[in-house]
């Protein structure tokens, strides 16, 4: 019955003319790559909008504008019995240095007959950040041997004289603000223009310097960001590498297949899936209320990050570990090696890149994390520096995403340039943590 | 041709996978310094027996072994045997050609080496150089010993295979279907290698193919939905099978 059906004849057709089923085949795959096409340009353009935005806002982070004057270190004022002794120099506050800088500038301007009639000696100051005596006293503190001579020193300029030399800060905007005037940016540029104040590189500044308060956007730097950071990638590597490739060994190759390692499986992959930000509750319980861990230290962090990282690395290593073909292990057996000869000297060697690929991609999301950070405390303002591991693992330290999460938050303009700068910084590491994960793979692939 | 000693004996052997009866009441005597051919139809535990005389069947977990299976006397599933020194004396040869992602060396070397037979480097040399002869394999990669075994050919890698299992001098070589993955060349190197074999050990092979039985074999067995249908002389399994399962099996009626 079906074959007469099939076998009706039919008119010939020919092949030159298209008809209306092949006509919609045709336009439904068309319809199809468009979609595709589409899709990718949406996805290239908001890529291309991040980086031009990030990079347009932040790249004037790596650039700080510098007032540079020569300051005579005045044996006097800074170490009056002469004895070089540092807790009797130490007597001398910022205000003694202030003082220095002051009268070493104002000197200066006179001498490059610049004039500053139009600015009092405090506005002239103003131009500076206040960072900048404290600054040249831990220079001077830390170099003894400086008093007495004359040194060319680099003041950071306020973040508004910053903005005026990066376009930010305009002298219609300054009329507006309490913070610097018109007659003062005047003054900068005149000084720019003679070379006292001086817009260059300044990114191991940036990288290195410590947060700075509110008021001091100019010398804030993401130093103790990153060192947490890296403190705790170096926690989270230490601990989930070994403790995830074990587990993933023991789960694959040595755990009866049975309704508990069943169970054990599901419950990995959903803890894969946790939000982040419950893993903070967990550490902020656990850690913080039980254990006594201190707040806002790299050691807790480490480990909520730890914890975080281990389900995605044993879905690595378990795949990587499947993907290692059955007859090697039969041939590791069949030789007379133990289960652990096999496993150590044959499997996980080939599932080597994988696993290595898994645990670096596993920590660069723990490195970009912010939300459980928040919940233990990492989001306090932190200027010291944690001393090196293992007691500064238990120091308050800041995380880059954090840094960048705090920096967003504040009031000042000059903030969203740095918070940029910081995801900038973000970026190149997780940009440089990918790329060794990709040579990684390349590399122990080539073997065989 | 063949001394008439036994080497493996198998009484009223099981097995089990779950709840399936996979192999029921085997009894073979293994013969030293013979090659032991197994046919039979796809499915029929030839396979499964063969991977019980080196217990490779303990790494099923639902695989369940019973009745008694004596090597030169001793209980291979005695709870004192280690599997592990089991399998360096009845060596495995797989369907696939399976070297190690290694040099050639290391694939020979490691058998010897995990089981500390050799005292030096010397000595190690000398046992691959010796398993890569009986292996028929040494004139064409002498020259090239670091070379990684998986650049070999399909033939060649399962001769290293052969070398493999041969470097820790076992005294029983079992061989799972060990040219059905190779050319009709490769496959007559193999027999042909199989047969030198015999010289120093029992050979123990499952095959799919009659021919190749009858062409390496002195003893077949032919097994058939998990019974040992009939075992005996090849020549008489070929020329005159006293079941008529055989007889319709040689012949190509069933399988």
């Amino acid at each position: 019955m079906t074959d007469a059906t099939l076998h009706s004849p039919q008119p010939p057709r020919s092949l030159l003319v298209a008809d209306a089923r092949t006509r919609r085949r045709k336009a439904a795959e068309t319809r199809f790559r468009a979609y595709g096409l589409i899709a990718i340009s949406l996805g290239l353009a908001a890529l291309v909008f991040l980086l031009t935005s990030v990079l347009g806002n932040g790249l004037g982070a790596f650039r700080q504008t510098f007032v540079e004057i020569p300051v005579t270190l005045d044996e006097a004022t800074l170490d009056k019995a002469g004895t070089r002794d540092p807790k009797a120099m130490a007597k001398v506050t910022t205000v003694g240095y202030g003082k220095l800088i002051a009268s070493a500038l104002e000197a200066e301007l006179a001498a490059k007959g610049l004039d500053t009639a139009a600015v009092d000696s405090k506005a002239i100051m103003g131009l500076m950040s206040k960072e900048a005596p404290a600054d040249l006293r831990n220079q001077v503190l830390a170099d003894p041997s400086l008093i007495g001579q004359t040194i060319t020193f680099d003041a950071a300029a306020t973040s508004r004289v910053d903005g005026f030399f990066k376009g930010r800060v305009t002298l219609e905007s300054a009329a507006r603000d309490s913070n610097i005037s018109p007659e003062q940016l005047q003054l900068a540029q005149a000084m720019a223009d003679v070379g006292l104040i001086e817009t260059k590189l300044n990114l191991w500044g940036f990288l290195s310097a410590p947060d700075a308060s509110e008021l001091r956007p100019e010398v804030a730097g993401l130093g103790v960001a990153i060192l947490g950071s890296a403190y705790m990638m170096l926690i989270v590597l230490c601990l989930s590498l070994p403790i995830g490739v074990a587990a993933s060994i023991y789960l694959e190759e040595m755990a009866p297949k049975n309704k508990w390692t069943d169970l054990i499986e599901v419950n990995i992959a959903n803890l894969a899936a946790v939000p982040s930000i419950v893993y903070g509750i967990l550490a902020l319980a656990l850690f913080i209320n039980f254990m006594g861990l201190p707040q806002s230290a790299p050691v807790v962090g480490g480990l909520v990050l730890t914890l975080m990282t281990l389900p995605t690395i044993i879905i690595a290593t378990r795949a990587a570990l499947k993907a290692v073909p059955p007859s090697i292990r039969d041939a590791a057996l069949g030789v007379g090696a133990s289960k652990m000869q096999s496993i150590f000297h044959h499997v996980l060697p080939l599932a080597m890149p994988g696993i290595l690929t898994g645990t670096i991609l596993g920590l660069a999301r723990a490195l970009g994390e912010s939300a459980p950070l928040l919940l233990i405390g990492m989001v306090a303002f932190v200027k010291d520096f944690p001393s090196a591991p293992p007691e500064g693992l238990m120091e308050p330290a800041t995380a880059l995403p954090v840094q960048v999460y705090q920096w967003t938050q504040r009031s000042d303009p000059a903030f969203v340039e740095r918070a940029s700068g910081a995801i900038i910084v973000l970026l190149v590491f997780l940009l440089i943590m990918n790329a060794v994960a990709i040579v990684l793979r390349r590399r122990f692939e080539r073997r065989w | 041709m063949s001394s008439e000693t036994s080497k493996m004996s198998a009484q009223g052997v099981q097995v089990y996978y779950g709840a399936n009866h996979a192999l029921k009441d085997v009894n073979v005597e293994i013969l030293d310094k013979t090659v032991t051919a197994f046919i039979g139809p796809s499915g029929c535990g030839k396979s499964t027996f063969l991977r019980c005389l080196n217990r490779m069947n303990d790494t099923v977990a639902s695989a369940r072994v019973l009745g008694t299976i004596l090597l030169e006397g001793e209980d291979i599933y005695d709870k004192r045997v280690d599997p592990v020194t089991l399998r360096a004396k009845v060596g495995m040869v797989f369907q696939k050609p399976n070297p190690f992602p290694k040099s050639i060396y290391e694939n020979v070397a490691y058998g010897p080496r995990i089981h500390g037979l050799t005292r030096n480097k010397a000595e190690l040399d000398e046992v691959v150089e010796q398993s890569l002869r009986k292996a028929a394999l040494w004139n064409e990669v002498k020259d090239r010993l670091d070379a990684p075994g998986t650049g070999l050919s399909g033939g060649q890698q399962q001769r290293l295979c052969i070398a493999r299992a041969i470097a820790t001098s076992p005294e029983v070589l079992l061989m799972d279907e060990p040219c059905s993955a190779l050319d009709p060349i490769a496959t007559a190197q193999v027999e042909e290698l199989i047969d030198e074999l015999r010289s120093q050990f029992s050979v123990v092979i499952v095959t799919h193919s009659m021919q190749q039985a009858a062409r390496v074999s002195q003893r077949t067995a032919f097994f058939h939905l998990g019974n040992l249908v009939e075992y005996g002389e090849t020549g008489q399994i070929f020329t005159n099978p006293r079941d008529p399962r055989t007889e319709s099996y040689i012949t190509g009626r069933i399988g």
